[in-house]
């Protein structure tokens, strides 16, 4: 009877789930620690009213951006220090820093947390912050849509840091292959900790692929044709397009997995007929191009560097398009190159080697392309360009390698090994990770007013690339040698040890140079005054830079009319002025019902991880009801005057 | 807002359920790529000609046609300012949606409790998870129904009801589509 009544209201969850060893309870407390000191500085301060009205309700996408930089960046540092573990573990190589349970909670963290809470996150934060106003437009397409996606990601991100304190996290990997991640190998909860903040994140990210695709095709300033779109837009679109046709997949095959374990299912399982092999094709058709959406809108971020730093239009505008096109469906034929030791047979080991290699091409041309755009420009060698130049130098090592790999007779060698696991950090640190931080050093003046500090920006980024190559090289040679990934110890006579100190120093590194990024930041607020700049700090070539600084709500008072690529850049050239006539504006009312939606659905994503019943009904309720309570008022939206614009454009600073 | 601009917020709507559609049409093709890759693996247990009965699928394959019919009623009946007309039709179309759903969770009843639950082989697990996923749709659009019905009864023709109404038409269409894959590669294919 009371067993019953337990189980009820609690489900799984007993009390010894809290308990952790030492390292997790400390990160744990130390998590929550913050959280307090957070909340307690909000409470001294009042501040909770104005976190409620500016922040968590606001349908404003600058803001909702700005918010998901912030969980990306809180992201980064976790899934820093586990990486951080990983190597002091792999360097040591004693059992007294980590058990292999714990190493491989982990590597499953650490992999899923960078790509889907740091990548992704940063991917959607500056499709928030720049692609309206950069094709002219004053907010996204569906405003309300926006909000929900981003609390469902911040649902998400709870419920993947949730294990520090309760539970365990999965120990399947990064993308949990089964049978290992079915109820028969993994019994406790952690892979449905990994399941549900995917799915439900993963659902926020499919909804904002869907709003910025329509974004970008309906909303874009009279006279922007498909081709007089920036760069970064056209980036923008393939990501969104790919994300649109991948993300669909990861919900029906997490959703299947969910089942396996849930309800006794057998679609992954080794007995009843299920098929595991099946789970590993769906979700690599789904993981690949998940590559690709991490790092077309990098690309997108570097070419508006080159040009604007080199003071050129960028070389070859169309070959960068259709190359950008020609990654965007070629990234969906070449899935099987992630198993090609799993028997699928020559003949389509061949066809998806062959393709494997065919995208290497596009990607050859936009690496030419800037290059071309550099030569005889007038290059100004500030801290986003450097990252840029590393990034050119990371990313063509990086794609070197790929297409080593892509020839299926070398990869029974590479495979599982830590070349492969090199080859992708050298992909997505210097391709999507460098180009975060590009783009923060590139738009921050945009947003705030002021400059990062140069000095320390320079020196950051001469850590992180030494660091990066101290910590990834010796890995490309340690997959040589035949260490696997996922190690937490080896035999010492193999001679490793050695290698993996080097790269555990390479991280500390790497660590140094994040010392000095949050130092730049610090320190750049600090000094603020004497950073101030104007409204195009950088002679900048594209509408954003037309907006004040920072922005006002409804970023372009009058909606421009487009005739040129570089439109901005033209008008600069033109001196073009004209009389402006203002007009009223409608903008989207804050709304608190997008955050209360991801509270339901954290309630229930907890629910279904613990098997509370009352707490799965409750969420999906509350997440209906809320939607219905939304889609049913018409009063959404309020007026902006004419008058109160011309007040406010007339405000505008002008240094 | 003037006309032009409602004009536009329409059409960027109507461009965001398409590609919403297109978006559950990948998550259906993910479920029939299951269902194809799954359809034999019977594990010793009963095979889709052991436990289909056609003539009940057929049935319920027409009334989800005939309630598609409906709605198409209904909207005709908005275009002309029918409302009696409109409300009425749709009030069939809820009943036929209802009756189809009836249907489906009878055929499960049944099935499960002849021991041929979700859980007896991997291909009862494909074949449950993507006729439930059609019919959790086909529930989400009679819930979507009843509030139009409810909004129309008490605010008459109002220019979002409307514009909402043409978006249900779009998406009930869209199921019908994917019952006609259902039944013809779950229950005609799946069933020799």
């Amino acid at each position: 009877m009371f067993d019953g009544l337990k189980e009820l209201i609690f489900g799984k969850l007993e009390l010894s789930d809290f308990i952790h060893e030492p390292i997790m309870a400390g990160a744990g407390i130390g998590m929550l620690g913050a959280l307090f000191l957070a909340m307690g500085a909000l409470t001294y301060f009042k501040k909770w009213k104005w976190l409620w009205k500016n922040w968590i309700t606001t349908l404003d996408p600058k803001k909702i951006g700005v918010m998901y930089i912030l969980v990306s960046v809180i992201m980064l540092l976790r899934g820093l220090a586990d990486a951080l573990l990983l190597r002091a573990q792999q360097a040591t190589n004693t059992s007294e820093l980590l058990n292999s349970d714990h190493f491989q909670q982990i590597f499953s963290a650490h992999g899923s947390i960078m790509i889907f809470f740091v990548a992704m996150g940063i991917i959607f934060g500056v499709f928030n912050l720049i692609i309206p106003s950069q094709i002219g437009a004053r907010d996204v397409a569906f405003p309300f849509l926006n909000s929900v996606s981003f609390w469902l990601f911040a649902a998400g991100m709870i419920l993947i840091n949730a294990p520090l304190i309760v539970g365990e996290f999965s120990t399947a990997g990064w993308l949990a292959y089964p049978p290992l991640s079915e109820l028969q190998y993994s019994p406790g909860v952690g892979v449905d900790y990994w399941i549900w903040s995917l799915q439900i994140a993963g659902i926020g990210s499919l909804l904002s692929g869907i709003n910025f695709f329509v974004t970008i095709l309906k909303l874009r300033a009279p006279g922007m044709t498909l081709m007089k779109m920036p760069i970064f837009v056209w980036s923008a679109l393939g990501s969104t397009s790919l994300i649109m046709f991948a993300f669909p997949i990861l919900t029906a095959t997490l959703g299947m997995l969910a089942l396996d374990r849930m309800l006794g299912m057998h679609f992954f399982t080794s007995d009843m007929g299920g098929n595991p092999m099946l789970y590993i094709n769906l979700i690599w058709a789904w993981g690949h191009p998940e590559v690709y959406i991490l790092v077309l809108p990098a690309f997108g971020i570097f070419s508006e560097i080159v040009a604007t730093f080199s003071g050129k239009r960028l070389f070859g505008y169309k070959s960068m398009v259709i190359a950008l096109i020609a990654i965007t469906i070629l990234s969906f034929t070449v899935w099987l190159h992630h198993f090609f030791t799993m028997g699928a047979g020559a003949d389509v080991n061949t066809f998806f080697g062959i393709m494997t290699m065919i995208i290497a091409i596009p990607t050859g041309v936009k690496v030419f392309n800037w290059i071309f755009t550099m030569y005889r420009g007038r290059v100004r060698f500030t801290t986003p360009m450097l990252w840029f130049m590393g990034f050119i130098v990371t990313f063509t090592i990086g794609g070197l390698t790929g297409v080593l790999m892509s020839v299926p007779a070398a990869d029974f060698q590479f495979h599982n090994s830590l070349f492969l696991v090199a080859h992708f950090h050298t992909m997505i640190v210097g391709g999507v990770l460098f180009g975060a931080f590009a783009g923060f050093a590139y738009w921050f003046p945009k947003f705030t007013g002021f400059t990062l500090n140069e000095r320390l920006g320079k020196l950051a980024f001469w850590n992180w690339i030494i660091g990066f190559l101290v910590a990834f090289i010796p890995l490309y040679i340690l997959g040589f040698m035949g260490a696997t990934r996922r190690l937490d110890h080896y035999d010492p006579s193999l001679g490793w040890q050695g290698l993996f100190i080097v790269a555990g120093v390479g991280v500390a590194i790497i660590c140094v140079g994040v010392g000095f990024q949050v130092l730049q930041i610090a320190y750049s607020i600090w000094k603020r005054k004497e950073n101030r700049v104007g409204e195009d700090p950088w002679n900048g070539r594209t509408l954003e830079w037309a907006t004040a600084t920072p922005p006002k709500e409804y970023n372009f008072a009058v909606i421009p009319t487009v005739t040129e690529r570089d439109e901005f850049w033209e008008r600069k050239k033109k001196g073009h002025q004209v009389t402006p006539i203002y007009t009223d504006i409608w903008l989207p009312k804050n709304s608190g019902l997008g955050a209360i939606i991801g509270l339901f659905a954290l309630i229930f994503g907890i629910g279904v991880i613990w098997h509370i019943i009352w707490m799965i009904i409750l969420g999906v309720l509350g997440v209906i009801i809320l939607l219905i309570i939304r889609l049913t008022s018409d009063d959404t939206e309020y007026k902006v005057s004419a008058e109160e614009i011309a007040e406010q454009e007339l405000s505008r600073s002008v240094l | 807002m003037n006309e032009i601009e409602e004009k536009a917020v329409q059409e960027k709507k109507t461009l965001g359920f398409w590609i919403y559609l297109m978006t559950d049409c990948i998550l259906f093709a993910s479920l029939f790529a299951t269902f194809a890759v799954l359809r034999t693996a019977t594990a010793g247990g009963p095979s889709g000609a052991d436990l289909f009965d056609l003539d009940f699928v057929l049935a319920e394959t027409m009334i989800l046609l005939a309630s598609s019919f409906t709605t198409g009623l209904a909207i005709l009946g908005v275009a002309r300012g029918f409302k009696k007309q409109t409300i009425f039709w749709l009030g069939v179309t809820f009943a036929l949606g209802a009756t189809f759903l009836a249907l489906e969770i009878t055929e499960f009843n049944h099935l499960v409790a002849e021991g041929n639950g979700w859980d007896r082989s991997a291909f009862l697990s494909a074949f449950f998870t993507l006729v439930a996923t059609h019919g959790l749709h086909i529930t989400v659009g009679l819930l979507w129904l009843a509030i139009m019905i409810i909004r129309l009864v008490r605010y008459n023709f109002k220019k979002t009801d409307l514009n909402r109404l043409a978006l249900f038409g779009l998406f009930w269409h869209f199921l019908d589509v994917v019952w006609i894959f259902v039944f013809s590669i779950v229950y005609l294919i799946g069933g020799m």
